[in-house]
């Protein structure tokens, strides 16, 4: 039984699409798992779920500009929309909660009227599903593909060591940051675009409505247990990091869908987190 | 002692209309100045312009030349994100520092120390692994104390510092600043806390509906009309401590 077990894996990994596949998952689970706990605490959890309708929209029309690289329509797009809804947070004319589901909203639907009325294959219910779950797709990357979500990855994780301690005083306290001299705006502009990246690059793996998954339910779990905020982020990322490994390890042994598999990982691994809070909580 | 600040007739507002005017002010070092106000008189407005982040409409504000963006400490309002924001006290404290790094991305040693000296002088070198959130609202304070003096060692700004604390809590607080103000620590605090106004503060700012009522010393104050009704308006106050937790509360 287990002989089999390696032989099917040793068969599998001979194929370069399945380590295309686990590269791209594990950075992208890393990367989305860093912002997680920022987006979280401020209130922003529905931003995953928002941009990536924005991105589904934008998806659609690139379609109907018939390019074959949709990423050159969608990351602009998205990363626009990020940096629009993170600064309307701040202004009080349309509440934050109000832009994002007006923008995620629209999108979906002009995104969806846009695939009907000029559809691009015989199929537009599969192709609908295909684009917001995800299926699939991470198993027909390109080595194309690899390489651009390589780079990405390196720029958002190098940002976010890099202006750690920057990330966590503005999320703390943007008051305070503000008063201090220190310009705060250029650091919340600087986390949206990054934010926009990693979502992009996550709609690739899980599709869009599985985004918010992959930013949230690492960072819940982590902060279930962990009191500072660097091992909150570690532990997030370690959590984000192996769900994805075992999920794409699970989807391909079981054939069951990747995302939801990732996602069905992180959802047990935050209620253990919560179990094992209840015991450490009780001790101190 | 060295003027720290010099206000002639400022005018401030929001978005082009004025909040208050007519704000003519000294601060001058080692002052404990007391900015006292109803909600919506402009106190947050004011603030604004003390840290440097909004210019008066129109007036004088006179500050000295080394002075800049970033010189005052300021203790800001408790906002809901941090109630569950996941830090350790030493983390909060450290990011206090954080204009001091500029552009570089991690803390020196200097500024670590800066942070551990600053938690001993308060007494919460012990709290220093321990997670804000489950700390008491005297403790948090405390904190917050500490890294606004890592950002700024001479004047401290707080805004309504003792909200939401239970008696002893605000006594202990009121003491600390004290305390900070006797070693040389300009303090201005922005209240509703009428009797503590009097006991503490050298200097009194009453700003009433969207113009100054009063500034000067506080044995001027309590000589002067507007002090005399506010002090008959606390003490009634005071009869009635139900009311009093409620206004503390908002």
């Amino acid at each position: 039984m287990s002989n089999e077990f390696i032989t099917k894996l040793q068969l599998y990994f001979s194929y370069p699409f399945v380590w295309y596949a686990l590269i791209v998952g594990l950075l992208i689970a890393l990367c989305s798992s860093l912002l997680g706990v920022t987006l979280v605490l401020k209130r922003f959890s529905y931003i995953g779920d928002g941009l990536s309708h924005v991105a589904f929209g934008a998806m659609a029309v690139a379609g109907l500009l018939g390019l074959t690289n949709n990423m050159y329509v969608v990351l602009p797009i998205t990363v626009i929309s990020a940096v629009l809804l993170l600064r309307t947070g701040q202004n009080a004319k349309i509440n934050g909660d109000a832009a994002i589901a007006m923008i995620s909203v629209g999108a979906l639907a002009v995104g969806y009227m846009l695939m009907n009325l000029f559809p691009s294959s015989a199929n537009i219910t599969g192709d609908v599903c295909t684009t917001l779950f995800g299926s699939t797709s991470i198993l027909t990357l390109k080595p194309e593909d690899v390489i651009i979500c390589v780079i990405m990855s390196v720029i958002v994780i190098a940002v976010f060591l890099l202006f750690y301690h920057k990330i966590f005083a503005v999320k703390f306290d943007e008051n305070f940051i503000k008063a201090a001299g220190v310009k705060a705006e250029a650091y919340n502009l600087l986390i949206a675009i990054i934010t926009a990246l990693i979502i992009v690059l996550a709609m690739n793996l899980v599709g869009s409505l599985l985004i918010s998954a992959l930013i949230i339910f690492p960072a819940l779990s982590a902060m279930r247990v962990f009191r500072s905020f660097k091992r909150v982020i570690i532990c997030s990322a370690v959590i984000s990091v192996v769900c994805a490994g075992a999920g794409i390890f699970t989807s391909i042994m079981a054939g069951t869908p990747v995302g939801s598999t990732i996602v069905v990982t992180d959802i047990a691994v935050f209620f253990i987190f919560c179990i094992v809070s209840l015991f450490t909580r009780r001790k101190a | 002692m060295g003027n720290l600040l010099h206000c002639q007739d400022i005018v401030l507002g929001w978005e082009g209309s004025a909040v208050v005017s007519g704000l003519s002010f000294n601060i001058s070092e080692g002052d404990y100045l007391c900015i006292l106000g109803e909600n919506g008189s402009g106190k947050s407005t004011l603030i604004k312009a003390l840290l440097g982040l909004n210019k008066p409409m129109s007036g004088m504000m006179i500050k000295p030349a080394d002075m800049k963006a970033g010189d005052i400490g300021y203790l800001p309002q408790q906002t809901a994100v941090q109630r569950d924001f996941p830090a350790s006290v030493r983390e909060i404290v450290l990011s206090g520092c954080l204009p001091k790094c500029g552009l570089r991305p991690f803390y020196n040693k200097a500024e670590k120390e800066l942070a551990r000296s600053t938690m001993e002088r308060l007494g919460i070198t012990g709290l220093a692994k321990r997670c804000y959130r489950e700390l008491s609202g005297g403790q948090q304070q405390r904190v917050l104390i500490a890294r606004a003096l890592c950002a700024a060692q001479k004047v401290l700004l707080l805004d309504e510092p003792v909200t939401g604390l239970d008696p002893k809590a605000q006594i202990d607080l009121y003491d600390l600043i004290a305390e900070l103000n006797r070693s040389g620590i300009t303090i201005i605090m922005v209240s509703h806390d009428f009797n503590a106004a009097m006991r503490y503060a050298s200097h009194i700012l009453h700003i009433g509906a969207h113009h100054q009522l009063f500034f000067g010393t506080t044995a001027d104050y309590l000589k002067s009309e507007t002090g005399r009704i506010f002090s008959a308006q606390a003490n009634a106050r005071d009869e009635k401590p139900e009311e009093r937790t409620e206004s503390g509360i908002e």
